[in-house]
């Protein structure tokens, strides 16, 4: 259901200002949600001073930066620290990427980090991707074959693989999920754009032959046909894909089966 | 709280195997009415400002009729196909089911309001 206010217990307060480092020429401040789910208070916003002269170029830097330097208890999700691996989403600056690939010269002002929205927060900027990953299991993201396997490997020209360009490259952050109103408002039943690009990666894949199950599987007023073009997926996308040109694909195949 | 695994929270019911005659029928009608608003708008302009006897005899001519009649039903099934999304969107649970039932009502009484109104002015 569309909530336009948060609720008593995820209201934001004023944090703690953390000291600044001393001796620091160049300094940066970085605001960031923190909420412990142990400590039995609301959410609240910190406000750390990064000194740039001792730290990375990127939003992650600065956070583990803090992370070291500062607030140990401060909580991400971080790996390859090249936006490969997709666990550092999350809001900066009012939109939704990974902070691995976001320059901190990209953004004016103080640097405002919050965990990607609308999702059930775990501790800090970790967020809760249980449902996230199930639907993308439900997917069935693996190449699904009824013919005997070949002798040696299931071939595909040069132009049925380059159909999956723009698609395999999905990290799975969650980035375009998580600000799609869509799925905000009806995420338990709407697969989101994350979902249903590896929906279409698959559907496409010359060598699947589950094509017909897959869309009957998405044929669905709410799995399928919540998404209404609102673009926010594609525009917000950290690898510069385009889920919302793969829904699109999805629905004129639907039509093709029909018309 | 439900001893559920997560894969068949997020399987649910299955697909309800639906979706896509609402789909065509919301491009149909959207296209349709694209044609439709410029036909009607070709049919009231000439009688705009006129006495209330020359509107109706104009109206009493098979064009404007007709098109009349036809943009209230695309028009009005359109809105109902609209909404109907709209609701799905923003309202859960009960509330849902029955918003939907009366934006039906709502539909198609203003729609038959208006075909008997045409047809009042043409028969
Ligand atoms: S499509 Fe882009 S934003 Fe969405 S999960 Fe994949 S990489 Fe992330
Ligand atoms: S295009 Fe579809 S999936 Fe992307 S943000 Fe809009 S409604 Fe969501
Ligand atoms: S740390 Fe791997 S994508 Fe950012």
């Amino acid at each position: 259901m569309v909530q336009l206010t948060l609720p008593k217990n995820s209201q934001i307060r004023t944090g703690k200002t953390w000291p600044r480092p001393e001796g620091a020429r160049r300094l940066r401040t970085f605001r960031i949600y923190r909420w412990n789910p142990d400590d039995g208070q609301t959410p609240r916003v910190d406000v750390y001073s990064v000194d740039l002269d001792d730290c990375g170029p990127m939003v992650l830097d600065a956070l583990m930066w803090i992370k070291s330097k500062v607030d140990p208890t401060l909580t991400f999700r971080r790996s390859c620290r090249e936006g490969i691996c997709g666990s550092c989403a999350m809001n900066i600056d009012g939109a939704n990427t990974l902070a691995c690939i976001k320059g901190m010269d990209e953004i004016r002002g103080d640097v405002r980090i919050y965990p990607l929205p609308h999702m059930p927060v775990v501790k800090d900027l970790v967020p809760d991707l249980t449902h996230f990953y199930a639907q993308h299991a439900s997917i069935m993201p693996w190449l699904e074959t009824k013919s005997n396997t070949p002798a040696k490997e299931w071939r595909q020209s040069v132009e049925d693989r380059a159909q999956l360009d723009g698609l395999y490259e999905c990290v799975m952050c969650a980035c375009c999920s998580t600000s799609c109103p869509s799925y905000w408002w009806n995420g338990d039943r709407y697969l989101g754009p994350a979902a249903l690009l590896h929906a279409y990666r698959w559907i496409i894949d010359s060598r699947d032959e589950a094509t017909g199950e897959r869309l009957d599987a998405l044929e669905d007023p709410f799995k399928l046909y919540r998404c209404h073009t609102i673009m926010n997926c594609t525009k917000t996308c950290p690898k510069g894909l385009n889920p919302a040109k793969a829904i699109a694909s999805i629905k004129k195949m639907m039509v093709e089966r029909v018309m | 709280m439900a001893y559920l695994t997560d894969r068949k929270r997020a399987e649910g019911r299955g697909a309800a195997r639906a979706g896509t005659e609402h789909h065509i029928a919301m491009m149909i009608s959207s296209a349709a009415l694209v044609v439709l608003v410029v036909l009607f708008v070709a049919a009231v302009v000439p009688v705009i400002g006129a006495p209330y006897e020359a509107v109706a005899a104009h109206f009493a001519r098979p064009f404007p009729a007709i098109v009349t009649a036809l943009l209230l039903v695309a028009g009005f099934h359109h809105f109902r196909g609209g909404v109907q999304v709209m609701i799905e969107d923003y309202v859960h649970g009960m509330t849902r089911k029955a918003l939907i039932v009366l934006m039906i009502l709502v539909s198609y009484g203003a729609m038959a309001t208006g075909l008997y109104a045409v047809a009042r002015l043409a028969l």
